[in-house]
């Protein structure tokens, strides 16, 4: 076998890249340009001087780069937090790590609304630590006002998405070879220098990886900018929504639209230009070697102070949401949770939460088998193919994820309105609008290990006599399978929690969680309340168990390499 | 194209492995409305959350087996009614109800709007007099004179030519906590003009009008008190509630569940902008029924919404289309919507909740706009707003 030689022959790429592309053709592409067409051509007839007028407006550009400035903000802060836990969790072994780490992915779920009033319990003017600092001080005014400035926007994007670096990064960091940088240490280099000279360069392409996904999530984010953002700061996907769901001012959203997608799309070519060249082949080792129980007292700490840092950002807003579902009037009890199958017997206007979970977990698994083959066939693609058109194709696939919510909802209802394709009213656009952004993560969480294999494995396994199929089956496939399950939790996840993917399509009555949720906290009342953080913690569970559960999928082959 | 036949079969499969999803008429769930608007509409009737289902003529005559025809109504996310109450409907009717939820009430219309020529439903209900001009302008109803508008207000037959028939109504009001004000001082406010007071400071939250329905009918209500023109508009009046620390959230539930001192996040502002049928509400959903309501509604400046139901124009069937919209005139339906979404029945005489009758109380005089100067200004006004508010 020439080594040379890509692992993925043309044919086979062009053949793995067609379903992807016509998933995004017909329910991405299509519907998009159906409605920038409605927008810039409403009569039939196309008039593009709306484009010039809407991006020459002041506004526009302070819309902008308040949107880019917040995702790098938040991009940089992410991965600044991520980075010492990747590390943890990819390095020792201790107990618990695997339920630690899928907890960790669990703030990533929650419907924004729930995690905003965590967030106020905690911080805000009357919450526990506010009150303890004034008493401390002596402050006449709670010290830490976080409603409505950029910080809490920033805090609850680390919240939101430090999973992302966690795991996509440790993914990687966990099947490195810690011999090398034990090597460096041995030749007398510092720690800092051992990593930032060995590890970092062989580390870069994942941690690319999942800054491009947190980049983008903020871009679109939505439900954050707004709730806890303050009246006064605006997104451009904000005001894409507000352009399009409120005003109905299509020609000033294509124009908008056209700038988010288009300024999107420019950074995600270059993004997988510079993805490209950080790739390093390298010999990766199996996770259950690179790890081990912390030993030296430093260790400990380290692994103790990531730990409890973790706890206090992810953990407490979490802890508080259960506290409150346990919270009634009468003590701590499980009145909330009893209540979830006692008020859809009140009044019709309530789901019986197993209705909700059925429904949840009906929409995730089928976002899972569809994400987890098409975004596989994508990585294979994009891992193992090389120039612009397998860059083009990256970009391509990573592009839903930094597009409005509320174009390609919109979108769904101008461009599938015939039949066989009709499916405007069916509960088949579900899993497809969650699967759209579903697929990027299994993508970015295959691509930068397929790209480290070391082709001199292949070469090996080639010489001794093995055909293109069984190295594949012996060398690749093993390596990767557990990537994708990473990537797999992910989609399950973004299904579960239902990104702004569905908040803009008309769905048939089939609510899910976040939906029951979202119509609890619609109505006043303690009980309704109650019960939302009850539904809440109900999610979170249930995201925990599905994670492991995906993860131990793999437990049942043998350990690869 | 065998392409993509066989990547439908595949997702036809994938859909059969997701098996059973609901029955449309189980539950009602507000849609996940992290955005912004509408977690009130469920307090009230045109609030915020509707969302336009549009039944998709999509199932053509043909390929629709023998058996019960469907019928598809595109609403808003805090459309309810109690099972029992739809069964009778799709049995008297040989028909199963395919409830769509399309979001918000703007959102909702504005999907109806945009599937013009191929109608997502075949018929719609949830969209308020604030939206009602921009869906009237696009043509999107068929016109219908159903037998029940007899004994409907006139004041809430909106359009002369009855393409949309009004279902229910709700009004926009100031709410208080009770306990803040039960010393007397200050006393509770009796009125929009109280909170620019110096007693007042700090005491109110607010929904943004640019992204909630709530916020936007209270704007509404300003607009109609104070008017845009004279000495003191209505302009001056919202730059005197931002001198007097009004507070602005993004969303009814960011007030009402965040900032309100008798909400569920017990906040620090005593009033609030909510609905009239808030205090039956909180009744309703308190854990041990309380002797009174811990909240009460301002029925001075309160801002009106009605809600209406229309055939779409280009439904298949608008025999049925018309029959849902008798069936929302229904003695049965009428008196569902009270507990079910918080709202009050148009047609008179329709027997109230206890619980209604007993908390909730209907302004004598709301402040209204008519649609269409609505329509026209509605942007402008949230731009004036926006700038005299926040800037």
């Amino acid at each position: 076998m020439d080594v040379n030689r890509p692992a993925l022959s043309r044919r086979a790429a062009i053949l793995l890249a067609v379903p992807p592309l016509a998933f995004l053709a017909l329910f991405f592409a299509w519907p998009v340009l159906s409605i920038v067409a409605t927008g810039l051509a409403p009569d039939g007839r196309l008039d593009l001087a709306v484009l010039p007028q809407t991006w020459s407006q002041p506004f526009v550009l302070q819309l902008l780069a308040f949107t880019l400035g917040l995702a790098v903000a938040s991009t940089l802060l992410t991965v600044l937090v991520g980075m010492p836990a990747a590390f943890v969790f990819a390095r020792f072994d201790f107990r618990g790590r695997r339920t630690l780490r899928a907890l960790a992915t669990v703030p990533f779920i929650l419907p924004t609304v729930v995690v905003a009033s965590a967030f106020l319990a905690l911080l805000g003017p009357r919450s526990p630590i506010n009150a303890a600092l004034e008493g401390l001080f002596g402050l006449a005014r709670p010290p830490i006002r976080l409603d409505g400035s950029v910080w809490a926007i920033l805090l609850a994007s680390v919240f939101y998405n430090v999973a992302v670096v966690l795991r996509l990064v440790g993914g990687l960091w966990s099947h490195l070879d810690p011999r090398a940088e034990e090597a460096a240490r041995v030749l007398g280099a510092t720690p800092w220098r051992a990593f930032r000279e060995v590890t970092w360069p062989l580390l870069r392409p994942a941690v690319a990886s999942a800054a491009s996904i947190v980049f983008l999530f903020t871009v679109t984010s939505f439900g954050l900018v707004l709730l806890l953002g303050g009246p006064g700061q605006s997104t451009l996907e904000v005001e894409i929504y507000r352009q399009t769901a409120l005003l109905l001012d299509l020609p000033v959203a294509a124009a908008l639209a056209i700038l988010q997608i288009g300024g999107v799309f420019v950074l995600l070519l270059l993004y997988a230009r510079y993805q490209e060249r950080l790739a390093v082949e390298q010999r990766l080792r199996p996770s259950a070697d690179t790890a081990r129980p912390p030993r030296t007292r430093g260790e400990r700490t380290l692994v103790g102070g990531v730990l409890g840092g973790l706890f206090l950002l992810l953990g407490l807003p979490l802890i508080v949401l259960v506290e409150r579902s346990l919270a009634t009037p009468g003590g701590y009890s499980l009145a909330w949770y009893q209540g979830l199958w006692e008020l859809p017997a009140r009044g019709g206007s309530f789901v019986p939460p197993v209705d909700a979970i059925r429904n949840s977990l009906s929409f995730a698994t089928a976002t899972l088998l569809l994400a987890g083959t098409l975004g596989v066939m994508a990585a294979l693609v994009v891992g193992y193919r090389r120039g612009w058109l397998a860059r083009g194709f990256d970009a391509l696939v990573m592009l839903p994820l930094g597009t409005s919510a509320v174009t390609v909802g919109f979108g769904f209802i101008v461009a599938l309105d015939q039949p066989p394709l009709d499916l405007r009213t069916s509960p088949l656009l579900i899993p497809i609008a969650h699967s759209l952004i579903a697929i990027p993560f299994v993508m970015r969480a295959i691509v930068p290990v397929a790209r480290s294999i070391d082709p001199r494995l292949r070469e090996a396994a080639a010489v001794l006599g093995a055909g293109p199929r069984r190295v594949w089956r012996e060398v690749d496939a093993p390596i990767l399978a557990r990537a994708a399950l990473v990537g797999a939790g992910f989609a399950f996840a973004v299904s579960l929690g239902e990104f702004g993917a569905t908040l803009f399509i008309a769905r048939p009555d089939t609510p899910t969680i976040p939906v029951a949720v979202a119509r609890l906290l619609s109505l006043p009342g303690d009980v309704t309340f109650g019960q939302a953080m009850a539904m809440s913690t109900v999610l979170m569970l249930l995201t925990a168990a599905a994670i492991l559960a995906i993860e131990r999928l793999r437990g049942a082959g043998p350990e690869p390499f | 194209m065998r392409k993509l036949r066989d990547l439908l079969v595949v997702l036809t499969l994938l859909a059969a492995c997701a098996g059973p999803v609901g029955s449309p008429s189980a539950g009602q769930p507000a849609t996940p409305t992290a955005t912004s608007s509408s977690p009130a509409a469920a307090t009230s009737p045109a609030a915020g959350t509707s969302p336009v289902a549009a039944t998709p003529t999509t199932a053509p005559p043909s390929s629709t087996p023998p058996g019960p025809a469907e019928l598809v109504l595109l609403t808003h996310d805090s459309f309810a009614l109690t099972d029992t109450v739809i069964q009778a409907f799709e049995r008297d009717h040989n028909v199963t109800l395919k409830v769509l939820k399309a979001g918000d009430a703007g959102a909702m219309v504005n999907q109806a709007i945009l599937s013009k020529g191929h109608p997502l439903a075949d018929v719609l209900y949830g969209i308020d007099n604030t939206f009602l001009s921009r869906a009237l302008t696009a043509g999107i109803f068929d016109s219908y004179q159903a037998p029940g508008l007899a004994s409907v207000a006139a004041a809430f037959q909106l359009d002369p030519q009855s393409r949309v028939t009004p279902v229910d109504y709700g009004d926009v009001c100031l709410n208080i906590d009770r306990s803040a004000f039960a010393a007397g001082s200050p006393p509770a406010p009796t009125g929009l003009a109280d909170l620019t007071r110096a007693p007042y400071r700090g005491l109110l939250a607010v929904e943004n009008p640019a992204t909630s329905s709530t916020g936007l009918a209270f704007m509404l209500a300003t607009v109609a008190q104070f008017g845009e023109s004279g000495a003191y508009t209505w302009l001056d009046y919202w730059k005197d509630l931002r001198a007097n620390d009004v507070k602005v959230d993004a969303s009814w539930n960011d007030a009402y569940e965040t900032d309100f001192s008798a909400g569920a996040g017990k906040g620090d502002r005593p009033i609030v902008v909510s609905y009239a049928s808030s205090p039956p509400a909180e009744v309703y959903y308190a854990p041990t029924p309380p002797a009174d309501a811990p909240t009460a509604a301002i029925l001075d400046g309160c801002f009106r919404q009605v809600e209406f139901v229309g055939v779409l124009a280009g439904t298949a069937q608008p025999e049925l289309a018309r029959a849902f919209v008798d069936f929302m005139l229904s003695p049965a339906v009428q008196a569902d919507l009270p507990l079910q979404m918080f709202v009050f029945p148009a047609v008179q005489g329709t027997p109230l909740p206890a619980v209604f009758s007993k908390y909730a109380n209907v302004p004598p005089k709301p402040l209204a706009i008519d649609p269409a100067t609505i329509a026209a200004n509605r942007d402008r006004w949230i731009q004036e707003w926006t700038s005299t508010v926040l800037r």
